[in-house]
């Protein structure tokens, strides 16, 4: 049953649901609801353990914690937070640790900006964790149950990204997942390996050059291996709740005898839905790709669906200063040499909030269509 | 339905934010889709908020600000300028917290007097409440003017949102303004 409620409270209801063990956040806009809701849930014992924690620091070495002493744990931060938590976040992952983190994306400073991006994530691609970056706040309450679902089985901690203000502080109709079904849904968290004082275990012990790598290596292909997980995890919450997002890593929109297409993340998405259908009313035979499933990089799937395809846009609120879009050059690197790969074009907007509309999208894609390379911040 | 979007002016700590959260509440309460929002520029009492509501009978699934509101609700008159009505509807409407005459208003906007309406929102939320805070009050007007939300809904909603001894008073600021704008 759905009711009207803030994206941000939707997220703490579904977090309390999944009844974690530890939850430990610091305050930061625009995540600060999740963490304030969350807080209050605990104040009214509907929640085990919160800390309220001095830094976002804390907050990550707190849900680590937690995670190796085998504990379901949580946390939610945004931009300075989310890089105040770096040093850790590679840890979490090359740890096997499994906590679950939504990180409500907003734009790094300087200049100041509160807004949202995704360059307060994207700067963590490289760190070992799952990113699922979501459209609606619909969504991000399903993905929370999925990213503990494949994080306590793959041993992989998870981001649910979910877009600051646009998604985070919307006040919209939201199924939350109740109780019960998650509990059906989601096995108790049980690690191979955690800290216990009758048997005392230590985990992150020091490697030598002759292991480091390999520690390394097993994570990536770990990672990459759990596309599985994140499609089975998906699917079967499908099956319970009617709701399903593309396959779980890749959605298509009216992509079947699309010519050209809009690839994104996150919420723009829905916008870009939107200008797809007033362009098909028109007869152009335009689609929508969202990447749903950042990391592990969808980069096989993304060159099965689109093979045959005139041109993209692919449209990114981020950017690798210095040398170029971040998801641009991990789709160069998956398409290259493949037969009928498109022409693949780099949009870069809608940072710190710049606002990303219907008639934007129907711009690039329109751009596009004299299939040359295009690459500019719009 | 075609989608119904309005934009809120008020200044921060007038509760433009919650006036567009009630709006998207009530709405809901008719089985309508809904979905509000804020913008604002920086997090301080007394600056500029704008808040955006869309209705839809449709799940709203664009994510961007409303540029061509059918309806702009102003709670603080003194954040008139010529950008207040950029983008409103050809036959959009406002609603304003004044004590001013339609007609004074339309001119001030720029508007016809048949698309402008106006009600002493502060006075009615010094007389229930007995502090200025007029977003409530201000969506009695709304459901009055437009139609597009019941009375009763904006009243549950107010209810929902606000204890018991609070909202009480809020309804009642909400049925005066619903009872007294013009």
């Amino acid at each position: 049953m759905t009711e009207t409620i803030e994206g941000s409270a939707a997220v703490a209801h579904v977090v309390r649901n999944c009844e974690p063990d530890v939850v430990a956040c610091y305050p930061i806009t625009p995540s600060t609801h999740i963490a304030e809701d969350l807080a209050k849930m605990y104040a009214n014992g509907e929640i085990k353990k919160y800390i309220t924690v001095e830094s976002e620091f804390s907050a990550i070495s707190a849900i680590m914690g937690a995670s190796a002493a085998g504990g379901r744990s949580f946390s939610t931060t945004s931009s300075q937070g989310l890089a105040l938590m770096h040093e850790a976040i590679f840890a979490a992952a090359g740890l096997r640790l499994s906590p679950v983190m939504c990180v409500a994306n907003r734009a790094l400073s300087a200049p100041l900006n509160i807004w949202n991006d995704h360059e307060d994530t994207i700067a963590e691609r490289d760190s070992g964790w799952l990113q699922i970056y979501c459209e609606t706040n619909q969504e991000t309450v399903d993905a929370i149950p999925q990213a503990f679902k494949v994080a306590e089985s793959a041993y992989i901690p998870a981001m649910v990204c979910m877009d600051g203000f646009y998604l985070t502080h919307a006040v919209e109709q939201i199924d939350v997942p109740k109780t019960e079904m998650i509990r059906s849904y989601l096995p108790k968290f049980k690690p191979f390996a955690r800290l216990d004082p009758e048997n005392p275990v230590s985990i992150g012990a020091y490697a030598f050059p002759a292991d480091y790598q390999n520690f390394r290596e097993d994570l990536h292909r770990d990672l990459i291996a759990s596309k599985a997980k994140v499609r089975k995890a998906h699917d079967e919450m499908a099956k319970l709740t009617g709701r399903s997002y593309g396959d779980g890593l890749l959605e298509q929109y009216r992509m079947e005898d699309a010519d050209y297409i809009f690839m994104g993340l996150g919420s723009v998405m829905g916008t870009a839905k939107e200008a797809v259908d007033r362009m098909r009313a028109k007869g152009e035979k335009v689609g929508a790709l969202r990447v749903r499933c950042f990391r592990p990089f969808p980069g096989e799937e993304l060159a099965k669906a689109l093979a045959g395809k005139k041109s993209v846009a692919v449209f990114e609120k981020d950017y690798s200063l210095g040398a170029s879009a971040p998801m641009y050059a991990e789709l160069v690197e998956a398409l290259y040499q493949k037969p009928e790969a498109p022409v693949l074009s780099s949009f870069v907007g809608g940072l710190g909030g710049k606002d990303m509309t219907v008639e934007n999208v129907e711009s690039l894609l329109a751009k596009i269509k004299d299939a040359k390379r295009h690459s500019e911040w719009v | 339905m075609i989608m119904e979007e309005a934009r809120f002016h008020g200044r921060g700590g007038q509760g433009a934010v919650t006036a567009a959260e009630i709006l998207a509440v009530a709405a809901g309460l008719q089985d309508k889709h809904s979905q509000a929002f804020p913008f604002f520029g920086v997090e301080r009492r007394g600056a500029p908020v704008m808040s955006f509501c869309r209705i839809d009978s449709k799940p709203v699934r664009i994510h961007q600000q409303v540029y061509e509101p059918g309806y702009i609700i102003i709670l603080d008159a003194s954040l008139i300028n010529a950008n207040i009505t950029k983008g409103l509807k050809q036959g959009g409407k406002a609603i304003v917290n004044t004590k001013k005459t339609k007609e004074e208003l339309a001119s001030q906007l720029g508007l016809a007097p048949a698309n402008v309406f106006v009600v002493d929102a502060t006075g009615i939320a010094l007389k229930n409440l007995g502090r200025p805070i007029v977003n409530t009050a201000m969506l009695g007007a709304f459901s009055k003017v437009t139609g597009i939300v019941e009375l009763d809904s904006v009243k549950k909603a107010v209810q929902q949102r606000f204890p018991a001894k609070l909202a009480e008073t809020n309804v009642k600021a909400v049925e005066d303004c619903f009872n007294q704008v013009k």
